[in-house]
């Protein structure tokens, strides 16, 4: 029904964004496509000759990278699947008639307003602290171990600072979609002799799949880049195991700076994760009307 | 189901949901109880939990040692900017692809989201030496650039699903009665979208406050925003757990009372097309 | 109106403002946020006083955010920062590249030949200062007097590691949560390599030999390195693996450690009863040596201000220098904080003060560690670097760092020491072939 006129001007009001990404993927892109296949190290300035795949074949050779694509997953699955579920739970709960809703949200909701950094901060050093944080004082209180969190448990310990932060997000998403299914349906099933459990597993969480791609697809396009975080508490240790791809590419750019590891690292990250945003994408396709 | 039972059912609901809560906030309130107590009381074990000498000796002192009042501008003067510019282009391409889909629409939408996969660690040299030859660095407004850039696919993503949900009967009215596109956009479009649109600056303002790798990376002394002053306390010498707690409170303050304000706008618009 | 006139009223002496700022210069200041520059700050007042018309901005971050912005201002020459902190490791890296200006030509309070000569020698590169210090701090044996005297042991003014291993196993009381020995853990260069590169110093090893071959497999290191680790898993405090500086300082102040080596500057803060619960109960040794060598390690450390040569304001950069690194400003910290407080291990005059010596009862032991540490011949063997905490050179930051983590997991008890000193020769010799060092 778009007139010829009308798809005109939906062109033009559609190209600023697109120009403007364009041009923002592009010129990045193309810089570290370039500095990949050149040799410039900050600190010892070489005049950037030509040194074809070296910088790859250093990136790829490092013996943190594998771990570090590993732990990528590890972290980005695993707060997938906390914020998802835990998720699901809370927007079932704040679903429910309660007293004092209005400030149970609020509550709820507040660690998504946190910057991260502080977030990492606070729980590193008042929380995960093996003498005087609160995680400690508690185990003292139960007569069990201390835990060194972020030295044993690295990413466990990342996972839960992260996933905090992200509950929120998931549970108002999924909050918003379960306010919208229709009670007639849970009651005629109820009415039709199915129990609680059934009702949730045949009517609410299919109907919730949607804010789950959604919920999904979001966090994993804000997670696979997680550096903040891992900057502020374990510096990608001990040794290497909590380095994710984000750090390792950070490590060569900030730490050693060397501009042509860090690029081919840059590139690594770009192909396997639009690698990974094929995978997505069929996900989302299949369960958003685009 | 009888009204007793509704009524237990509620209280047993609410006792639950109050544990949570509680439990979900406790961080952000050990950090505000933290902040007013002194030194050597932050780190007391068992710790202290309302009974301690209050003091404000932590915010004086953080005041005096930063600046926060300019720290807290940059902030506001970036977050907001960057979001408010980044909506002049979002807005109409979310309302030509909502509204004038082409058989490109999903590919041109999930293009720009994959724009936001790339590790932002990769390019940060080459960004940095286009800016330091643009004369960008430590400016306003190369950050307000490169902030409004990191967020315009979720700000199109996000108008476009609001969009989509908006009856066409009535902009088909209104087109049979003669409006231009122009019309269309500003006098029934807007009134009818502007919740869409609130939500949609809401959140990206509370993802470009809390950005903090170019926000570090690309500042020095000039526009140097609240996650920089955070970073003057990431490990200072000595005790520092109170001002530690007083600076967090000091930077998180500002989002968490505006996100609390309006979160309940914010959530009008955070269905992203998920809900039918 | 009236408020027509008072707006105008404003409007003008806001242009003034604006007018006169203009005619300021503005010096962007790049530091650590450590207790001496924090005070500095407090105390600018002064500088403001005697030079109206140059202002300071500064910008203070943690020591890793600060090294990393500031490394990538100066040597992409983007001038966005007047004074810069670093360390004498960068100094005489930078001084090479020709990113900063040199300092031979301060006013007057400077006082060049002032300094001490180790730390002159340090921050200056073909003869010519780079950098002017405001504090320097070697390595030092800290130990509880009363905890010695409780085991019946006493602490020779000049250890031997074998000594002080003994002494921690007689002063480790786990249940009493008293540690014989506290040592730093973390990972970092400037961390747990600064401690473990001058104990490997001492014990007779060393970095590289004179063709630039990592030695991380040599006996020297595989000993002094499965020693260090022992120690520490053995007579140390749980969590080890992560204390740095600030978090052992902390474990001695609460009187949880019998015996601290770590660098000199810990020797004010531990004395000072307003933070330490044992500030009369400390003594003070050198560096530990190993058996018959006589080498203590040579750490030698100083903070310094540089001047990035892409800035625009040097004239004014060096007014604030001179003022920052004076004599005089040693008196004003000293006002203002006592003398035990002035920012030490910079100047001869300052330990030859009769208030300062009177002041801090550690300061010959700290003299004595700075004068005995040479960064120009730091191991026993012959060795092409310069450096005892480190090395300076341009690819030692990563090397440090990826070892640093190596050894930490060695005393977090993930990997043996062994293994983690193969893998640290293989990275070692990884960089070094990247950094075009090794063919």
């Amino acid at each position: 029904m778009a007139s010829i006129r009308n798809r005109a001007t939906a062109q033009l009001a559609l190209s600023p964004a697109v120009i403007l990404l364009l041009v923002w993927m592009a010129i990045p892109l193309a810089m570290t496509l370039w500095y990949s296949f050149h040799d410039y190290q900050l600190l010892m300035p070489r005049g950037n000759a030509f040194v074809g795949f070296e910088n790859y074949v250093y990136f790829l050779t490092d013996p943190a990278f594998l771990q570090s694509i590993g732990n990528t997953f590890v972290l980005v699955g695993s707060v997938l699947v906390i914020t998802v579920a835990g998720g699901i739970g809370l927007a079932l709960l704040l679903d429910q008639p309660l007293y004092g809703q209005g400030i149970v949200r609020v509550l709820i909701v507040s660690p998504f307003f946190v910057m991260p950094t502080v977030s990492a901060l606070v729980w590193k050093n008042m929380f995960m602290n093996p003498v005087k944080g609160l995680f400690a004082w508690l185990a003292q209180v139960f007569g069990v171990a201390a835990v060194d969190w972020l030295a044993q448990v690295p990413l466990l310990s990342l996972t839960l600072i992260v996933a905090w932060g992200w509950l929120p997000f998931a549970t108002l998403i999924l909050l918003t979609s379960l306010q919208s299914l229709d009670t007639e349906q849970k009651e005629a099933a109820a009415m039709d002799g199915a129990g609680a459990v059934a009702r949730f597993v045949h009517i609410t969480l299919p109907h919730l799949a949607r804010a789950v791609t959604v919920v999904i697809l979001i966090q994993t396009i804000f997670l696979l880049s997680l550096f903040a975080e891992i900057f502020v508490t374990t510096n990608g240790g001990p040794g290497t195991q909590s380095t994710n791809l984000a750090y390792l590419v950070y490590s060569q750019a900030l730490l050693r700076f060397d501009v042509g590891s860090a690029s081919a690292g840059g590139v690594v990250a770009v192909i396997l994760a639009n690698i990974l945003a094929i995978f997505l994408m069929r996900l989302v396709g299949r369960n958003l009307e685009v | 189901m009888t009204n007793a039972m509704h009524g237990r059912h509620k209280l047993a609901f609410t006792v639950l949901a109050w544990i949570v809560a509680v439990l979900v906030f406790f961080p952000i309130l050990w950090t505000v109880l933290t902040s007013f107590k002194t030194e050597g009381a932050a780190v007391a074990i068992p710790p202290k939990f309302l009974f301690f000498d209050w003091t404000t000796e932590n915010y004086a002192e953080v005041w005096q040692r930063t600046d926060y009042l300019r720290h807290f501008g940059n902030s506001v003067l970036i977050s907001l900017g960057s979001c408010l510019i980044g909506l002049c282009a979002a807005i109409p391409a979310a309302w030509a692809m909502a509204f004038s889909p082409t058989r490109h629409t999903r590919f041109v939408l999930l293009w720009m989201l994959s724009t936001k996969m790339l590790p932002a660690v990769g390019v940060l040299v080459p960004i940095y030496l286009l800016f330091k030859r643009s004369g960008l660095l430590d400016s306003r407004t190369g950050l307000v650039l490169v902030l409004m850039l990191s967020n315009l696919p979720i700000m199109v993503w996000m108008l476009f699903t609001y969009f989509k949900e908006i009856p066409r009967d009535i902009l088909e009215a209104a087109r049979m009665d003669g409006a231009t596109p122009g019309r269309e956009l500003l006098h029934i479009l807007a009134p009818m979208a502007l919740p869409g649109i609130a939500s949609t600056l809401l959140l990206n303002v509370i993802l470009a406050w809390n950005e903090s790798f170019w926000t570090l990376n690309l500042t020095a002394a000039d526009t140097a925003l609240l996650t920089a002053f955070i970073a003057a306390f990431l490990a200072p010498e000595g005790l520092f757990y109170a001002k530690l707690s007083a600076a967090s409170t000091l930077a998180i303050a500002p989002i968490v009372v505006l996100g609390w304000l309006s979160q309940r706008q914010l959530v009008r618009g955070l269905t992203f097309g998920a809900v039918k | 109106m009236t408020s027509g006139r008072s707006l105008l009223a404003l409007g003008a002496s806001l242009a003034v403002g604006i007018a006169t700022q203009a005619a300021a210069v503005t010096l962007t200041i790049a530091t650590v946020n450590n207790g001496d520059m924090i005070r500095m700050q407090r105390l600018a007042g002064d500088f403001r006083r005697q030079h109206p018309d140059i202002e300071l901005q500064w910008v203070t971050l943690e020591e890793n955010l600060l090294r990393q912005r500031v490394t990538i201002d100066v040597a992409t020459q983007s001038g966005q920062y007047d004074v810069v902190t670093v360390g004498n490791y960068e100094v005489p890296i930078w001084a090479a590249q020709g990113w900063l200006v040199p300092l031979d030509d301060l006013g007057e309070d400077f006082a060049g030949d002032d300094l001490l000569p180790a730390i002159g020698e340090s921050l200056s590169y073909e003869d010519k200062l780079y950098a002017a210090p405001f504090y320097a701090e070697s390595a030092l044996t800290v130990y509880r007097t009363d905890l010695f005297e409780k085991a019946g042991i006493s602490m020779p003014d000049n250890p031997t590691w074998s000594f002080i291993r003994s002494a921690a196993e007689k002063l480790t009381d786990r249940e009493s949560g008293t540690y014989g020995l506290c040592l730093r853990g973390k990972a970092g260069w400037g961390e747990n390599m600064a401690l473990v590169s001058t104990l490997v110093h001492s014990w007779g090893g060393r970095w590289f030999d004179m063709k630039w071959r990592p030695q991380l497999d040599s006996r020297q290191w595989q000993d002094a390195v499965s020693f260090y680790v022992d120690l520490l898993r053995n007579y140390g405090p749980p969590g080890a693996s992560t204390n740095g500086f600030n978090e052992n300082l902390a474990l001695f102040q609460a009187g949880k450690c019998g015996i601290w080596i770590d660098a000199s500057v810990a020797a004010s803060f531990v004395t000072d009863p307003r933070q330490s619960t044992v500030a009369d109960r400390v003594g003070f040794a050198l560096f530990p040596t190993h058996g018959k060598l006589q080498n203590h390690g040579n750490w030698l450390w100083a903070w310094s201000f540089v001047v990035p040569a892409a800035s625009t304001h040097v004239a004014a950069a060096k007014i604030f220098i001179e003022w920052a690194t004076g004599q005089a400003y040693m008196r004003l910290a000293a006002a203002e904080s006592g003398w035990a407080g002035v920012p030490p291990g910079t100047r001869q005059s300052l330990y030859a003060s009769r208030e300062y010596r009177q002041a801090a009862p550690f300061a010959d032991i700290v003299l004595r560690s700075i004068q005995a540490a040479d960064t120009h011949q730091p191991a026993v063997q012959p060795v092409p670097y310069v450096g005892g905490n480190f090395v300076s050179i341009a690819p030692y930051q990563g090397i440090g760092t990826v070892v640093g983590q190596q050894l930490s997991a060695a005393v977090a008890g993930q990997i043996p020491a062994r293994e983690a000193l193969a893998k640290a020769q293989y990275i070692a010799e990884r960089e070094m072939t990247r950094a075009r060092y090794l063919d």
